[in-house]
């Protein structure tokens, strides 16, 4: 689903870099775990998984396709297929809980029948059924970021991408958002999250790839946030 | 489904943008109706000489009893063999291909239509019959050759003065071409404006919907997409402009030109027609549609990109 080979990524010239001969493999249907310092390289790699930064050396592959000799046009076809959500929601204030949802089928050109049928389903899937004309303004932290993930999730994507998605909130509701996060990935869709959430990684009991400085330094099937000792 | 979505995304930048929205349109509409006007005197110009070019004749005044300007009138009125002498020349080998037709008028015909023409005036007070000659009036097979007859005719014994109603003409397009230019200048300063304006109205539009636009290129929305409400919110404001200019050429030629240009220039002008404005709203709608377009170009490509 995911494969990186030796790939390297340097911001500007001479910088140290941001990835630097970083060889992963993360397979259809996985939870992994990103985890490591700020600045340890971990919003890069999501970054480029998507296609948002060229990367500088090695070969990746997204979903089959080599993302290095990737065309520009192909760019918003190859994204649809992969969902992605932030520490900080990144939703729209004016629309209500449903129209954002809606708006990410609108702007693909989904047909409204589409629209009507597939966002109560993914707000039902983030137990958000019945906020549906709330205006994020209206929603707890917590809430906020369900839509954000229904948002991310309701053109059925491959993969969805995290990152710090419970920056922002109180370990309980942390807890809630990893729930909703394990439940589209019972659903078969990838998740790759970042984060420095410790109590949440040791919990879940999920493969932890550990950055430092751009390096991997430790990659475990089943592990904690802070290696096994 | 897209259609819809696309509307209501200009209809919103509208109303989040109105008054750089408002400041387009009225850019853009004193340029294009600077722009229509400098076209709408192109077609007046070409029409007063189709009409009236082909009408253009030369009239040689011959010498008065009492010539006002002596000039070539010292020796007085013209003698009859002086008239031969002119009418001769006219009919001769030289200017025969030149000249379709003349006729004389005797000095008292003159004299009645100049009373006819100024009657009751300061004009007619002092004047009298023996201040005026007799004149020819030649028409011209080729009305461009008018000078051929006049250099020919003009210096001979007798005569006062050769003229050619192409002066009178020549005056009013020289005016009329430099109105043209004026509003041309107008036109061209104004269009630049417009195309900043826009420029900068579309950038402030990304701006302000750079959430919006981020959420799309991460759900994969096609820059197309992306960037067709940006490019139609500059292209409705321009064309909106564009209509607001067509209507004010069409309403001034309509109630305000037309009446006014008929008591001041009956005899050369005719009316300004309303219809030409109708004529050149093609060419400021797709004067508009450029403006918008170059815009977009310039500002789209950097603030919208995947």
């Amino acid at each position: 689903m995911i494969t990186f080979q030796n790939v390297t990524k340097i911001y500007a010239r001479g910088a140290r870099p941001a990835l630097d001969a970083v060889s992963l493999e993360i397979p259809r249907g996985q939870f992994c775990f990103l985890v490591g310092a700020s600045g340890s390289g971990k919003s890069t790699l999501l970054s480029l998984v998507l296609r948002e930064e060229h990367i500088t050396s090695g070969q990746a592959f997204v979903l089959g396709q080599d993302i290095a000799k990737m065309p520009q046009r192909r760019i918003p076809r190859f994204r649809r297929q992969i969902g992605s959500v932030f520490q900080d929601f990144r939703l729209l204030e004016r629309k209500t809980v449903f129209q954002n949802v809606a708006f990410a089928m609108q702007v693909i050109g989904r047909p409204r029948h589409a629209i009507m049928r597939t966002v109560p389903d993914v707000l039902d899937l983030v137990g958000l059924a019945g906020k549906e004309k709330r205006t994020p303004h209206e929603l707890s932290g917590g809430e906020q970021q369900r839509v954000a993930i229904a948002r991310a999730v309701v053109n059925r994507p491959q993969i969805l991408l995290a990152d710090e998605p419970t920056g922002n909130l109180d370990p309980r509701t942390s807890e809630g958002i990893m729930a909703v996060l394990e439940r589209v990935n019972q659903t078969g869709t990838t998740v790759v999250m970042a984060t420095h959430d410790v109590g949440l990684v040791d919990q879940a009991q999920q493969r932890v790839v550990e950055l430092v400085e751009g390096r991997v330094v430790r990659d475990e099937a089943s592990g904690y946030y802070g290696g096994e000792g | 489904m897209r259609l819809r979505f696309v509307l209501a995304e200009i209809a919103h930048g509208f109303r989040r943008n109105a008054s750089m929205i408002s400041a387009v349109i009225l850019v853009t509409f004193v340029s294009l109706t600077a722009v229509g006007a400098a076209l709408m005197l192109q077609i007046q110009v070409e029409r007063i000489k189709g009409d009236w070019y082909d009408k253009i004749e030369v009239s040689i005044y011959m010498c008065p009893a009492d010539a006002v300007d002596q000039g070539n009138c010292a020796a007085g009125a013209v003698s009859d063999d002086q008239l031969q002498a002119v009418e001769d020349r006219l009919e001769s080998e030289v200017l025969a291909p030149y000249v379709e037709a003349f006729f004389y008028q005797d000095a008292e015909s003159v004299f009645e239509e100049y009373q006819e023409r100024f009657g009751g005036s300061y004009m007619t007070n002092e004047v009298s019959v023996e201040m005026f000659g007799p004149v020819i009036h030649v028409q011209l097979i080729d009305p461009d050759n008018f000078k051929v007859v006049t250099d020919a005719v003009g210096s001979m014994p007798g005569v006062w003065q050769a003229v050619d109603q192409s002066d009178l003409f020549d005056r009013l397009f020289d005016l009329l071409s430099k109105v043209r230019l004026a509003a041309l200048a107008v036109a061209a300063v104004l269009g630049l404006a417009a195309i900043l304006l826009i420029t900068t109205t579309i950038r402030l539009s990304a701006l302000s919907r750079q959430r919006e636009t981020g959420i799309m290129r991460l759900v994969g929305a096609s820059n197309l997409f992306i960037q067709l409400p940006f490019m139609l919110e500059g292209a409705v404001a321009a064309l909106t402009g564009s209509v607001l200019a067509v209507g004010t050429l069409w309403g001034v030629a309509q109630f305000w030109l037309a009446g006014w240009v008929e008591q001041n220039f009956v005899v050369v002008m005719g009316s300004i027609n309303p219809a030409d404005a109708i004529m050149v709203a093609p060419w400021l709608v797709i004067a508009a549609v450029v403006l918008a377009g170059v815009s977009s170009a310039l500002t789209l490509r950097r603030f919208t990109r995947v």
